[in-house]
């Protein structure tokens, strides 16, 4: 009675999906350190030799590879196919300083839709479903891999991206949209924009809606729940993984299937690196099977999370995994953009400015708003509210042009920045986005 | 002639404008006039004080964002039209006025009107040609 897209793969028993993980990691394994010279000197470095793994069991003794990782060995450097045979590239959302620009071959693209066309499918979607993208298209995977998961199902696709709310709605009314995907926060949104427009939740005809790549609570889908007349589900991903799809909800609501045939998920204490049980929360690291052109092996995600493969509902075998709680480096997710705040301070530096700033996030009518404080030095300091305005504007470009969204930019006195024990306290973080 | 007048970055809040006047008074500046321009979230303080160099200097060692700025002062009739005709000769010199402000002389009849413009020395020539006095504040 569930909906599959996969049912034979999404219901193997664990046993046999061991089994089939194994095969894959020794593959990869052996594969990454014949051809990526990157793995072959980590490896070697930690005295591992691809005999060395024979099974799953045997993946904790393989070197972790970090972001940093990938950056050093941007852009070509996990390469694990000719150029020739890659067809797409995405991007992280950060445009530069810490960009991840990721591979992939038709392979890639294949399972990357699959699993996007699992999620759908958990939700209910089938091929009579009009399914609205509003994620954002282009080098941000959102847009890409619900499309792509859409066409699979075989469900009609509005490829409509993110922005112009009244044409979203209109395309919705109009066409019947069934299935909506997009930022939880853009939901809320068009959530009160249908409300101000007068509509109620039984004038669409949308039955559920795929959230992700920013974190929400569950006050938020019930919120999103009530004003679009709909069952919200959350989607996890990221791009050095392949985008959204890594794991998705079903109807039960409890929790993220994770591809484990694609994706072998581990949790680590994020301090030592070692390895926790079942039911442990700690951070979550992956290890790809199927990506061609970039595998990762034991990427740490820095995410926060419990994975259980307690029996669902849904028939899935899956292993789940909750929501994020939280993050193991100081990344910030605002409006589904990755921010580091040293990305701020790089451009808070490059301008000339001091190093003292504070950053505060926070959420008004779901949406996410970013604040950022810098102290105005005698040197900077020309006497007129309209000079320090344009010094305001123009900094706040200057971080738009490397986070990809714009800051409420405040130049500020130097004492007023707070201090805890004499260190400025950088982030501020006042959404309540974790239970 | 112009003088010097220090601009302090203060923040608007309660208290910000009572601390900063406070330390001027413990450091012995006398403040002859005084404005201040305000958004919602900072106001520049703008002083003109018997020793605008030493003023400058004491506010940043204490760690303030401070500047001086060359101003114009003008002397005017205490009379309606006075700072009309004022303006009329900066524009029709065209010279932009950034802000202005009032403040009282110890002169009887006599205003003084602090300027801050674009261009000081296109100003000057513009308002000696026109027979307005420009002040140098002992």
């Amino acid at each position: 009675m569930s909906n599959y897209y996969q049912a034979e793969v999404e219901t193997l028993p664990t046993e046999e999906l061991k089994k089939i993980q194994s095969e894959k990691l020794v593959k990869l394994v052996k594969h990454v350190y014949d051809n990526v010279e990157y793995y072959r000197k980590k490896m070697d470095e930690k005295g591992i030799k691809p005999e060395d793994v024979k099974s799953v069991n045997d993946l904790h003794k393989l070197p972790f590879l970090t972001k940093a990782d990938l950056r050093d060995a941007y852009p070509y450097g996990l390469l694990a196919k000719p150029l020739t045979d890659c067809v797409r590239i995405q991007s992280t959302s950060g445009t530069t300083g810490k960009r991840v620009v990721v591979f992939y071959t038709q392979h890639d693209i294949e399972i990357w839709e699959q699993c996007c066309a699992r999620a759908i499918m958990a939700v209910g979607g089938t091929k009579e479903d009009v399914v609205q993208v509003c994620y954002g298209y282009g080098l941000f995977t959102g847009g890409a891999g619900l499309h792509g998961g859409s066409h699979k199902v075989g469900s009609l696709t509005l490829p409509m991206s993110s922005g112009n709310t009244e044409r979203q709605i209109q395309f919705m009314m109009d066409l019947g949209s069934t299935i909506i995907c997009c930022t939880p926060s853009y939901a809320a949104y068009i959530g009160e924009t249908l409300k101000e427009m007068g509509y109620t939740p039984d004038d669409n005809k949308l039955k559920a809606g795929i959230f992700g790549a920013e974190p929400w609570t569950e006050e938020m889908r019930r919120d999103i729940e009530n004003s679009l007349g709909i069952k919200a589900y959350d989607i996890y991903g990221l791009t050095e993984m392949c985008g959204p799809g890594v794991s998705f909800e079903c109807t039960e609501q409890t929790g993220m299937h994770i591809n484990e045939d694609f994706f072998i998920p581990e949790i680590i204490d994020p301090d030592t690196g070692e390895v926790l049980p079942e039911g442990s929360k700690g951070e979550l690291v992956f290890t790809t099977l199927d990506k061609e052109a970039f595998p990762l092996l034991r990427y740490r995600t820095r995410d926060i999370c419990v994975l259980s493969r307690k029996k669902c509902s849904c028939g899935r075998t899956f292993i789940k995994m909750t929501k994020p709680m939280g993050r193991s480096d100081d990344m910030l997710i605002i409006r589904g953009v990755n921010v580091f705040p040293s990305q701020i301070e790089t451009v808070l530096l490059e301008q000339g400015y001091s190093p003292n700033y504070r950053i505060e996030v926070d959420r008004a009518n779901n949406n996410d708003t970013l604040d950022v404080y810098v102290e105005l030095t005698s040197e900077q300091f020309s006497d007129t509210v309209k000079d320090v305005s344009i010094k305001e504007k123009q900094l706040a470009e200057a971080v738009k042009t490397m986070l990809g969204i714009k800051p409420n930019m405040h130049l500020v006195p130097p004492k007023s920045i707070a201090r805890s024990e004499g260190k400025a306290v950088r982030v501020v973080d006042k959404r309540k986005l974790h239970d | 002639m112009s003088v010097k007048q220090i601009s302090v970055f203060i923040e608007n809040k309660k208290g910000a404008l009572a601390e900063v006047t406070k330390f001027m008074a413990e450091h012995d500046i006398n403040l002859k006039a005084l404005s201040i321009a305000d958004t919602q979230d900072f106001g520049i303080l703008r002083v003109i004080t018997d020793k605008p160099e030493r003023a400058r200097d004491v506010l940043r060692d204490a760690g303030y964002t401070a500047v001086a700025t060359s101003v114009l002062a003008v002397a005017i009739e205490d009379k309606p039209g006075s700072m009309a005709a004022v303006l009329s000769v900066l524009n029709n010199a065209d010279v932009m006025v950034e802000y202005t402000y009032a403040f009282m002389s110890s002169a009887p009849g006599k205003a003084y009107m602090i300027f801050r413009v674009d261009n000081n020395d296109k100003a000057t020539k513009a308002l000696l040609e026109n027979d307005i006095k420009i002040t140098v504040l002992e």
